[in-house]
């Protein structure tokens, strides 16, 4: 069965070494038609007929018309291994398209394993370069089938590559290029996926005659890649990632390791084609253009508006630096500290596909034939997008998805094409659907083998649960939760007994998952996937399905449900005795909201045990939360928004600012005090590969902003540690009780983000968490919509000796890359949530103008972003109108005042104003909210 | 990395994962010692000669009632892709060495030969994953064509444990991700164990599978060892003129 064929190869690792490697070639490897009588057809996957047609796809194919691919309708593919290999080499992301296509049991795509196959391995030819051997290798395969299937079946290379077509059509092997092959099936809409090649691409001149400078060069032409490379080792160029400002996309910055400032790019033309997050190759300008970026601004476009920014941009998304050039209209030059630079050359794109749009235009005489229209996306950063289409018609007033192709020197706009339609524009489900696309956040129904994992309903606890010796019976406790109202996926519930020593005994119960959630089952991956669960207004998008998140985890009032308890013994004065781990079952007796236990706690007549739990615990909470902020925990604040939803409609009904009561912080109190038993408790039993959550501090340049609003208010904040940060935010009272909240809350911006990690990868020193002033934390207490949660509860498992370490543990890459993955996730669930807050705000606003107090947060020079307490909105407030060119207000930085010239009208940082909210739509498609000051 | 194709099931050489490389063995190499073979797994090539047995050299070492079996493993500076000069005796070939030596010891009927003393030299030739193994299956064709008395034909094989598989034969890509890595020494006959080896950790369940895996992998290496003594013999046979 082996045959074995050694081949060599030279490889460069610094210097040349030969590598000599077997290459075994073999008579096993099947073709994978199911019709086929001589291969074993059990792993088959193509078609069943023997009339069929069999495509056979080259690399270029792949790499570029994957939109096509993915299309249902094109099947009977037939990808060759040389071709997998050369995709993945080129582009991850298609790879990995592919290869979820190969997979898809509803496609028939088959790998066919060519390299090793007896009759089709190629020797490299002298001279022959990779790229011709690889076409070689296709078309032997290709001619393999041929003869292999028989003349009843056709087997169609699809190639664009002229030569190559060529030469298959002389060998006798029929050969097609894309569009052809599309066009022969018929089918309209697919020919909307074809990615036009730029050979080929000639009725795009049609329509070039819309702009007037049609040959002109716009752009100048990328450096190659030699020159980039040895320019970057001279320190001629820097390397970094591109940054488009989301304020304005006409700047944009580069971050170099090999400068340390950042660099700033203005404009299109020195943009130079490249879009948010590629990696670029960045010239710095001569001195003498250093102020020059203005003029170019301004002869690049027309959409130059600014959209409504109701987040809170965390910290890494803005610009590193305070930004000094105007983020509103560009309308005066730089006066930059930032050396301002140009792209030379582009390392790695980061194009993918994007939702928006189309700007609305004319229908073309003659409906049926090709229109081309430019796609404006969604998110500002990215240029607008030439499209052809055949279905303009139906795609005008729809959100679509738009993959971009290439962007050429001569064309304002890269060319790109359509992939899909999302829905009607404006319809609040189509533009959910949008949001969470553009946070990748995958929506899907849990597929079959998924749901397969799951216990049948109705579940309950079986005699088997209680007799396992592991699992404790905790039944008798009085054990109940504390939620926001509504809740239906409990995972935490409390109880708290009074001891005969006059000491506690506090448990925190949490739904125990894993009972249910095995590893490296369906259910268990795509869990791991997801990361987390996603709360947008209006609606959840699961982790786990709803059916354990609901019922069988969720640890709902009256009924047994097995749960993982923290179980410690505190003393009056909250300190800890002894702490225990276990699985246990359990009996809530009341799911209480936050609003019910807290009327509990406060209705002094209620004298019932479970309110007298309630203010054990409180009080036991109260000294607990005393106790970490004394240690520098710091209490920040973010504006968080409530919707009331109408339950027919799902309109947004009214809007305001999240309550926090006691209960709330006496809940969190306990669950963070379990996260924290746990990871002392898992680290120690595991020092390299427990998951733990970790909050850097901030750097000097993250708080500067911080410390500007306070120097300009008159506040002096120490932020030389957490402690001492804590302590002047707390000092930090002005002359109205929202003073306080608003520089927490722009506190809050300053930080970075808390991140999970393997304690394996980073020493000891560097597992502290800031915020809370633990020197460890992780996650435990949400195992129903977090997946970090659920690993630990598999790591306190085995710690505890009840199960063994599943084995991924033991594979440190592999549990670094699911850490980033769940950081991943948990960024896009929130990124999702804020988008989501900002549709439903838009929503509510469009029929109700609203006039409000604001409080200002920034200061620019032709206006200033203002905060809107009540609604929890941020938004800019103009001074001046966008058209006029420079403004008589005289902006001054250090004590963040801008003035007009001539009179005494002073606007300051973090003073209150009147301001009028509406919501507009400047440019089709794209309603915004629009604050205007009421003078 | 992926070192099992997800789509085609194939390792990054073509093979299956319970594939063995290619192997090839050859007796009496040398002509001097009284016993050599050539052993190759694949692109990994090993000669052993044993010589003895013999007067024990130093007499100090004499053992009465049993022979002195010694091993010598080394690496030929030109073994591996890059000709690098290696110190004679360094942690990892005395390691080896003492493996081997070990192993043999434990199959050849030393009582036999009271007061005297065997040789075992190993040298890699051409190293790509799996020498260890190699010189096992070396030394056990020299021992056999010295004509010492054996137990039984002692074979070794590893297997590891890569993108969630067992994989048998490791070669030298596969050997340094860094993963499993299980060497099992057995004797074929009497299915016994005489060499087990571990790289890194492994759940006990998955590790019993691995180690299945690579007794397998022996016993099939012993299948053709046995083939390979047979035919020296029938060529001795031949030559003696019966």
């Amino acid at each position: 069965m082996l045959q074995s064929k050694s081949f060599a190869k030279k490889t460069k690792q610094g210097r040349v070494i030969k590598v000599v490697r077997e290459h075994y070639l073999r008579d096993d490897i099947y073709c994978g038609a199911t019709f086929c009588k001589v291969c074993d057809t059990s792993a088959a996957r193509l078609s069943a007929s023997a009339s069929a047609t069999i495509l056979i796809v080259d690399t270029n194919v792949v790499l570029n018309q994957i939109d096509l691919l993915e299309n249902p309708k094109i099947d009977d593919v037939v990808v060759l291994s040389v071709v997998l290999e050369e995709v993945r080499h080129k582009n991850l992301s298609v790879y990995n398209r592919v290869k979820a296509l190969c997979t898809n049991p509803l496609r028939k795509f088959f790998v066919f394993s060519n390299e090793h196959h007896r009759d089709t391995y190629v020797k490299d030819m002298i001279g022959e370069s990779p790229n011709d051997r690889n076409d070689r290798a296709i078309r032997v395969a290709a001619r393999w089938y041929q003869s292999h299937l028989g003349e009843s079946t056709q087997i169609l290379l699809i190639t664009n590559d002229r030569e190559n077509k060529k030469r298959a059509t002389e060998e006798g092997i029929s050969a097609e290029t894309v569009e052809s092959y599309v066009k022969s099936l018929g089918k309209p809409d697919l020919l909307d996926l074809v990615v036009l090649s730029s050979s080929v691409d000639v009725p795009m001149e049609d329509v070039e005659d819309l702009r007037p400078s049609k040959k002109k060069i716009i752009y100048s032409e990328h450096k190659p890649m030699s020159e980039v490379t040895s320019g970057l080792l001279h320190g001629i160029y820097h390397q970094g990632k591109l940054r488009v400002n989301r304020y304005n996309p006409f700047e944009a910055y580069v971050g170099s390791e090999s400068i340390s400032e950042e660099i700033v790019i203005c404009g299109r033309a020195n943009m130079n084609r490249a879009f948010h997050g590629d990696i670029v190759a960045v010239e710095l300008l001569p001195q003498d253009q250093w102020r020059d970026g203005k003029s170019l601004i301004i002869d690049d476009d027309d959409d130059d508006e600014e959209e409504v920014h109701l987040v809170p941009n965390s910290a890494d998304d803005v610009p590193r630096f305070e930004n000094p050039v105007q983020p509103m209209s560009g309308s005066s030059p730089p006066v930059s500290s930032h050396p301002p630079g140009r792209v030379v050359g582009i390392i790695k794109r980061n194009w993918h596909s994007y939702c928006g749009s189309l700007d609305p235009m004319p229908m073309p005489a003659g409906n049926a034939g090709v229109a081309h229209a430019l796609f404006a996306s969604k998110d500002r950063r990215i240029p607008k997008i030439r499209i052809q289409t055949r279905q303009l018609g139906n795609l005008l007033d729809k959100r679509i998805i738009v993959a971009v192709d290439s962007w050429d020197c001569l064309s304002r706009y890269p060319s790109g094409h359509y992939v899909r339609t999302i829905g009607q524009i404006g319809d609040r489900d189509t533009e959910s659907e949008v949001l969470l696309i553009e946070n990748d956040i995958n929506s899907r129904p849990f597929s079959s083998q998924v749901l397969a994992c799951l216990p049948p309903l109705p579940w309950s606890l079986s005699l088997e649960d209680l007799a396992n010796s592991n699992r404790e019976d905790l039944r008798h406790l009085r054990v109940f939760s504390v939620d926001p109202p509504g809740c239906k996926d409990i995972d935490d519930a409390l109880h708290c007994k009074p001891l005969g020593n006059g000491n506690f005994e506090v448990g925190v119960h949490i739904a125990d998952v894993t009972n249910f959630v095995l590893p490296g089952t369906p259910l268990d991956e795509e869990a791991s996937q997801r990361g987390t669960s996603v709360y947008l207004v209006e609606r959840r998008i699961d982790m786990l399905p709803k059916s354990l998140t609901e019922d069988i985890c969720s640890l709902r009032s009256d009924v047994e449900r097995l749960s993982f308890s923290v179980i410690w013994e505190l003393t009056p004065d909250a300190n800890i005795v002894s702490t225990r781990y276990t699985k246990s079952a359990i009996k809530s007796c009341a799911a209480l909201s936050y609003v019910e236990a807290q009327a509990r706690m406060d209705d002094s007549r209620l004298m019932d045990p479970l309110t007298t739990d309630l203010r054990n615990l409180n009080s036991l909470a109260k000294i607990m939360r005393l106790r970490r902020i004394k240690r520098g925990a710091l209490t920040l604040a973010s504006p968080e928004v409530k919707f009331q939803i109408d339950t027919e409609t799902h309109d947004p009904l009214d809007i305001g600012m999240y309550q926090i009561r006691e209960a709330n912080q006496m809940i969190e109190e306990f669950m963070l005090a379990a996260n924290i038993s746990v990871a002392e408790k898992i680290l120690k039993h595991f020092p390299l590969c427990s998951l733990l959550r970790r909050h850097p501090s901030p750097t000097k340049e993250m708080l500067e902003p911080l410390l500007r609003t306070a120097a300009a208010v008159g506040l002096d904040l120490d932020v030389s540690s957490s402690k001492a940060l804590a302590d002047s935010l707390d000092r930090a009272v002005g002359d109205d009780p929202y003073f306080n909240k608003l520089i927490r809350i722009l506190a809050t911006r300053c930080m970075t983000q808390a991140i999970y990690f393997s304690s394996g990868d980073l020493s000891p020193s560097e597992f502290s968490h800031y915020g809370l002033a633990a020197p460890i934390y992780t996650h435990f207490t949400s195992p129903i919509r977090r997946y970090a949660d659920v690993i630990v509860h598999r790591l306190l498992a085995a710690a505890l000796g009840i199960s063994r370490l599943p084995p991924i543990f033991m594979d440190g890459p592999q549990l670094t890359s699911i850490a980033d993955n769940l950081n991943y996730r948990h960024r896009n669930a929130q990124m999702a949530s804020r988008a989501s807050v900002e549709l439903h705000t838009v929503i509510f606003f469009r029929n109700r103008p609203t006039d409000t107090e604001a409080r200002i947060l920034k200061i620019k020079s032709n206006g200033f972003i203002v905060f809107v307490p009540k609604f929890g909105i941020e938004g800019p407030v103009y001074l001046v109108a966008k058209d006029k060119g420079s403004s008589d207000w005289a902006v001054d930085e250090a004590h963040q005042k801008v003035t007009k010239a001539g009179t005494k009208i002073t606007y300051g940082i973090l003073q209150t104003v009147r301001i009028h909210m509406e919501v507009v739509e400047p440019q089709p498609n794209r309603p915004k909210l629009q604050l205007t000051l009421i003078s | 990395m992926e070192y099992v194709d997800s789509l085609t099931g194939f390792r990054l050489d073509g093979r299956r994962p319970n594939d063995m490389r290619q192997i090839r063995g050859e007796i009496g190499v040398v002509a001097k010692a009284d016993g050599s073979a050539l052993f190759e797994m694949g692109n990994t090539k090993v000669i052993a000669a044993v010589y003895g047995p013999r007067e024990v050299q130093n007499k100090g070492q004499q053992i009465n009632n049993q022979a002195l079996v010694r091993c010598e493993y080394s690496m030929a500076n030109f073994s591996t892709g890059d000709r690098t000069r290696r110190p004679k005796g360094d942690r990892r070939s005395t390691e080896i060495s003492l493996v081997i030596r070990q192993t043999m010891e434990a199959c050849i009927l030393v009582h036999l030969m009271p007061r005297s003393q065997i040789d075992i030299f190993v040298q890699v030739l051409q190293a790509d994953g799996g020498t260890r193994s190699a010189c096992i299956n070396a030394a056990t064709l020299a021992l056999a064509d010295a004509g010492i008395p054996m137990r039984d034909l002692v074979t070794s094989c590893s297997a590891g444990y890569l993108s969630s598989t067992p994989l048998l034969d490791l070669n030298y890509v596969e050997d340094s991700a860094g993963g499993p890595d299980v060497t099992v020494g057995i004797l074929a006959k009497t299915d016994k164990v005489t060499l087990l080896q571990m790289d890194s950790k492994l759940p006990i369940d998955i590790f019993e599978n691995v180690m299945q895996l690579a007794i397998e992998g022996c016993k099939a290496i012993a299948q053709y060892i046995r083939e390979v003594l047979l035919e020296n013999t029938k060529l001795l046979e031949s030559r003696k003129g019966l």
